[in-house]
């Protein structure tokens, strides 16, 4: 199977942060390059992700899925920082609804 | 989960087309579906009657207010969930759908740089919906695309881009079978057509590109070769090609 890229990541995600991860930018720890998430390659598997570094191939995040939840382990990011311009909430987000 | 933007959903096939022989477009009701940027995609999730899921991305080929949403879908081969939004599911049929998702792949008709989109074969779909909006706006910001395709046999919303041409223009490139009349032999992408037909760096444009994976990875590394600032690409990549 091809990989795709970040892009994908929008929507598991979405549960987890109050921000868009694909627009985040990280630095992968192996290797220092600095990208958009939206930039890695992710390679999908039966139960989640696997998100690797578009330059040195490095694993930066895994995702899985289980009944019940999503585990995150993000050991291959050295740092993580949400976009300054992706301060307003999703379209799809009515205003009742997000202090519920 | 109480983010209606996360929350899954329910969306009723509502319209349909005929895109190509392997594609088709559909139009679903989603009940407050409370819009979408161009650009932005739905994961939809189907389940089996044993409980098996399968989560796939489509790109919206529509953006902005309303309780409707379109897609266009091609049929992968192997697809788990392609060939039965091609192929099986009727008006009137619901799916679970969440979104709108992604912000990074999005144009915004606020944006004031010129834009340049290429996009591969079932990857024009986010691109008509930039295109739309562009339409919409009247903004004077230059857009133009460039269309690689296989065959003219597999042109997506041909009719639709040929209408959009006074907003945004669109330059047809055929890697296999070429129409009659088009100059040129087909031959897959290579960096003297993209120097060509698309913005040249010196206009500063932002640049997307959607497409096969492999499509996506050539096109960047030849825009980056001809002096484009990786800044300016944005790029989203879909399997089965």
């Amino acid at each position: 199977m091809t990989h795709l890229d970040g892009n994908v990541l929008a929507g598991v995600t979405s549960s987890l942060f109050a921000f868009d991860l694909p627009t985040a930018t990280g630095q992968c720890d192996a290797c220092g390059d600095v990208a958009s998430l939206a930039e890695a390659m992710v390679y999908g598997a039966p139960l989640g992700f696997v998100v690797r570094c578009r330059n040195c191939s490095g694993i930066l995040v895994l995702l899985v899925e289980r009944p019940g939840g999503v585990r995150l382990n993000m050991r291959g990011l050295r740092w993580l920082m949400p976009s300054a311009t992706d301060s307003h909430p999703p379209a799809a987000t009515p205003e009742a609804a997000r202090f519920s | 989960m109480t983010d209606s933007a996360f929350a899954w959903r329910q969306g009723r096939l509502a319209l349909s087309a005929t895109l190509s022989s392997s594609a088709r477009s559909l139009t679903f009701d989603v009940p407050g579906w409370p819009g979408s940027q161009p650009g932005q995609h739905i994961d939809i999730r189907l389940t089996a009657p044993d409980g098996y899921q399968a989560v796939r991305s489509y790109s919206l080929a529509n953006s902005g207010a309303g309780e409707r949403l379109e897609l266009g879908v091609e049929r992968l081969p192997d697809g788990e969930v392609s060939p039965f939004l091609v192929d099986e599911l009727e008006i009137g049929d619901e799916v679970e759908l969440r979104g709108p998702l992604g912000r990074w792949f999005v144009w915004q008709p606020e944006e004031t740089r010129p834009v340049q989109l290429i996009g591969g074969g079932s990857g024009v779909v986010p691109l008509l919906a930039m295109m739309r909006a562009h339409a919409d706006a009247r903004t004077p910001v230059p857009m133009r695309l460039l269309y690689s395709l296989r065959s003219p046999e597999n042109a997506l919303y041909q009719e639709e881009l040929r209408s959009l041409s006074d907003t945004a223009a669109t330059t047809w490139h055929y890697t296999r079978v070429a129409p009659e009349g088009w100059a040129g032999e087909p031959a897959r992408l290579t960096a003297d057509v993209i120097r060509a037909e698309t913005l040249a760096p010196e206009s500063d444009p932002i640049t997307y590109i959607c497409g096969p994976t492999g499509f996506v990875e050539s096109v960047a590394h030849e825009l980056t070769r001809l002096g484009h600032h990786p800044d300016g690409i944005r790029t989203e990549r879909f399997g089965g090609a």
